[in-house]
């Protein structure tokens, strides 16, 4: 395990080294000259190259990436010049937002998915299996912004089940003190039952969008899946064999389905990374996505590049966890590597 | 981790699911009536005006928590409105000022106090001016547009008595003071925090506040929100009525619209016109539109290359603007329209006016003719994305007028980062922009925009020495001849129309019936101190 390990990790190295050097690059050559746009609007050519010296983007790019390395060494991701702040705070401040609402659309979805998939398998044909269908065709068809705006339209303006799509907490909340950043558990962590019930409250709608976008491949794969494994000659050994039904789907059929569902898990969760920057838009949730895009707006360098790292940090993590899981659900995996 | 264990933890992890605990706190209810709550699209990125790229929302968190020597009166405006007059300035810090052909003498409060309790002096408000003319950029730029320029013109006589030398006679001086740069900061608690490297402190006071004004920062969450809370103590004004006010991000204006009229916001200002449109209807929500002064949203057009370089061709497109269509289906009848009027002479030393021009394709097609374009010509009409929701029915349906004088413009999107860029290169044939000035006058409009001097936002590359002439002067004149002389640069601008005005933009808020005083700034951001809820 540990061998299987370490060598993971070592493939890994060379592509943070590869983003490293893409991001840099492509935001030098992104159109947009952000000393222009943060001279501010009465800006002289003179004000403008004053800030360009400030920024130091009057040095050549070699001078630029050496520079950005060696901060990167000393774990500096630099300043964002829209919030003013450094970079490694604030994408430590806004990631466990974005991956409490991550993971938590990730549990609803598979909360969901999986039996919905297993159900159609078994009964396949029926309205069950029609029903898997219809919600997963739906869900792969509606984007998610869309569905964000669909749902606070209906449960909040409409209907007022929902609260005011104002981000993590209540306005008039103070957050949880900071234990995990995940405002669910720190609140249960500190006994507060208001501030964990307004944080689910405020946590439904955006999760619900992303889950009903990922419901989809995980329902298929499962279905899939399982199809395939009932039609396979050990399930009819143990039906044969007189095995309670409960007992041949999920003990002997479902175990064997799983490993392709942790594959498009897998992969669904690195959508749902992708999809975070449209639902914190609708939903005004502080994440690293609406960080990411409003850097990309205003040409803020620093951010971007630091987004793209920490995402494909966290696509290598997310990889090396799925091998771990792998040998956890099959020994075969295990055994082979 | 075993794999049964495995197995058994995620099953239960699906179970997570509490019922709904019934809670209910009273002091919520309470917070709520003493708090404003604001919603708006962007967030500050610091506390310091004088700052690197600072941008316009912290220009309303510098004007509500600084204090400034002097200020600006209030007027209604002609739909009983209050509005900042910009003809009458009055105390702030300072409680008296004496003006002479070369210097301002001012006498500063006697018991005003920083928020750490430190007594402000004149030698505070002497560090803070010399900051301001020191620090470069934007505002070294906007002390120097009212001839404030370097630390000798200011002095510290005593401690409750502070000079402005002049450097030459310049009308603008006194109504710079009043702007938001030259705030006063605690000049010791800053000193603290200057190193060798940064005298001017500018690194801690991106993050921090030096402040004595009407408001202190509570909480400040990069990028999320910022809850300011009321300084008791406060002596240069009347005390705020609000005792806390939250600013709020909500980067959607579906829903910042959604929360205004459930009741769950008090005040926005950042929708789409059709929306402001369609709330001034409401009944539950009063909303208040004052014309931007100085500003207009305009076709600019590039004057030192053909075939805009013809003036009849500048004036065939004039005439074939489809500005009511503009009006009625972009801004909702959220502007005041800046054509039809009765020719293309000025009716008074303001900015902006109508020009003569209206919708009139026969008379357009007969210029273009007569400039041997006879069979049109082809081009691009750029605008700049950043502000896509108005420009770009804009820009679609002054393509589709151009067209019938037989003008192919290709539109073509600039995305906002670039725009200045793309500005600053000055070779785009014709642009869909907006423009708009802090001091209210005609003069400094036309400085910016039309004279040779050819900065930025002289978008059309616009150079002639007559109406410079006549700029230059009426900065330093008065009275009858000054009107004189902005009537005929006026002229000038509305015959040879290297830009075409189209419309005066209309600066739009809404919020909650039980909130009174609001008033219009120059600024356009929201001053917290004079708004009531009730």
């Amino acid at each position: 395990m540990l061998n299987l390990l370490l060598s993971r990790l070592a493939t890994a190295i060379p592509s943070i080294v590869g983003v490293v050097v893409v991001t840099f690059m492509l935001t030098r050559l992104l159109p947009g000259d952000p000393a222009a746009y943060f001279a501010g609007l009465a800006a002289s050519p003179q004000a403008i190259a004053e800030i360009r010296t400030k920024l130091g983007l009057d040095k050549s790019l070699p001078e630029q990436f050496v520079a950005y390395v060696g901060d990167l060494l000393q774990g500096n991701l630099g300043n964002s010049l829209s919030t003013g702040q450094p970079v490694v705070t604030e994408i430590a401040t806004r990631l466990p937002a974005s991956a409490e609402l991550t993971l938590f659309a990730l549990i609803v979805a598979v909360g969901i998915a999986i039996p919905l998939g297993v159900l159609a398998a078994v009964k396949q044909g029926t309205w069950v299996d029609h029903l898997c269908r219809i919600v997963t065709t739906a869900g792969v068809s509606l984007p998610v912004f869309f569905t964000g705006l669909l749902l606070a339209y209906v449960f909040y303006y409409l209907l007022q089940w929902a609260p005011a799509p104002t981000g993590r907490l209540d306005i008039f909340l103070s957050p949880p003190p900071d234990i995990t950043g995940f405002y669910l558990i720190d609140s249960l962590l500190s006994g507060n039952l208001e501030t964990f019930w307004s944080a689910l409250r405020q946590l439904a709608l955006p999760a619900i969008s992303m889950a009903i976008f990922s419901l989809a491949p995980l329902a298929r794969m499962t279905r899939g899946s399982m199809l395939a494994v009932l039609g396979s000659d050990f399930i009819r050994t143990a039906r044969a064999s007189g095995l309670s039904p409960r007992t041949v789907v999920f003990t002997y059929a479902f175990r064997n389905a799983v490993l392709p569902v942790i594959t498009t898990l897998g992969m669904v969760f690195s959508f749902l990374l992708g999809a975070n920057v449209l639902v914190e838009t609708v939903f005004a949730w502080p994440g690293i996505g609406l960080y990411a895009v409003n850097a990309l707006i205003t040409s803020d360098y620093a951010p971007v590049q630091g987004f793209v790292l920490t995402m494909a940090v966290l696509y290598v993590t997310l990889n090396l966890t799925i091998d771990f899981v792998y040998g956890l659900v099959d020994p075969r995996v295990r055994l082979e590597s | 981790m075993k794999r049964r264990t495995f197995f058994k933890s995620t099953a239960a992890a699906g179970a997570a699911m509490t019922a709904a605990p019934a809670i209910w706190s009273e002091a919520k209810a309470q917070a709520r009536n003493e708090t404003l709550l604001l919603i708006t699209e962007s967030p500050p990125n610091s506390m310091d005006i004088q700052g690197v790229g600072t941008n316009r929302p912290s220009y309303e968190v510098s004007w509500n928590t600084y204090d400034r020597l002097i200020t600006y009166g209030v007027k209604k405006d002609a739909n009983g409105n209050d509005h900042y007059d910009y003809t009458k300035l009055e105390p702030e810090l300072a409680t008296e000022w004496n003006v002479t052909p070369t210097s301002a003498t001012f006498k500063l409060r006697k018991g005003a106090k920083f928020h750490d309790g430190t007594p402000i002096t004149a030698k505070d408000v002497k560090w803070s001016f010399d900051r301001a003319v020191s620090v470069g950029g934007f505002p070294t730029f906007q002390m120097k547009a009212g001839s404030l320029e370097k630390p000798e013109q200011f002095v510290a006589v005593d401690d409750n008595t502070f000079r402005v030398d002049f450097v030459r006679a310049d009308k603008l001086t006194m109504p710079d003071i009043g702007v938001p740069v030259p705030v006063i900061m605690n000049s010791e608690l800053c000193k603290k925090h200057a190193t060798a490297a940064d005298p001017w402190a500018m690194e801690w006071l991106k993050n921090n506040l030096a402040a004595g004004g009407a408001y202190k920062i509570e909480r400040w969450q990069p990028g999320q929100e910022v809850v300011f809370m009321r300084n008791d103590d406060w002596q240069n004004g009347p005390l705020p009525k609000i005792k806390r006010v939250i600013r709020r991000i909500i980067p959607s204006a579906g829903n910042r619209r959604a929360l205004l009229e459930r009741g769950d916001a008090d005040i926005s200002f950042d929708l789409p016109p059709k929306d402001f449109a369609e709330l001034a209807t409401s009944p539950k929500l009063t909303v208040i539109g004052t014309a931007i002064e100085n500003a207009m949203v305009y076709l600019g057009m590039n004057v030192n290359e053909k075939p805009f370089n013809d003036v009849k061709v500048r004036q065939a497109v004039a005439w074939a603007l489809p500005y009511q269509q503009i009006m009625d289906s972009v801004m909702f009848g959220r502007a005041l329209p800046l054509f039809g009027g009765a020719d293309n002479l000025s009716k008074g030393s303001y900015w902006p006016q109508k020009d003569g021009y209206k919708t009139d394709i026969a008379k357009a097609k007969a210029l273009m003719a007569a400039a041997g374009y006879a069979d049109g010509f082809e081009t691009t009409l750029s605008f700049d994305l950043g502000m896509a929701s108005t420009n770009e029915p804009l820009t679609i349906l002054v393509q589709e007028s151009l067209k019938q004088i037989g003008i192919k413009a290709t539109i073509n999107k600039i995305p906002g980062a670039n725009w200045r860029g793309e500005l600053l290169k000055k070779n785009l044939p014709m642009i869909a922009n907006a423009f708009g000035g802090w001091l209210n006058y005609p003069e400094y409009f036309f400085f910016w925009c039309y004279h040779g001097q050819n900065a930025v936002f002289n978008t059309m590359g616009y150079k002639n020495p007559a109406m410079d002439a006549l700029i230059d002067k009426a900065r330093f004149t008065s009275g009858a001849e000054y009107d004189k002389l902005v009537k005929g640069f006026i002229d000038i601008a509305f015959e040879e129309v290297p830009r075409v005005p189209i419309f005066q933009p209309l600066l739009d808020v809404a919020m909650q019936k039980n909130i009174t005083g609001y008033r219009y700034w120059f600024h356009r951001q929201l001053d917290y101190r004079q708004l009531v809820k009730s």
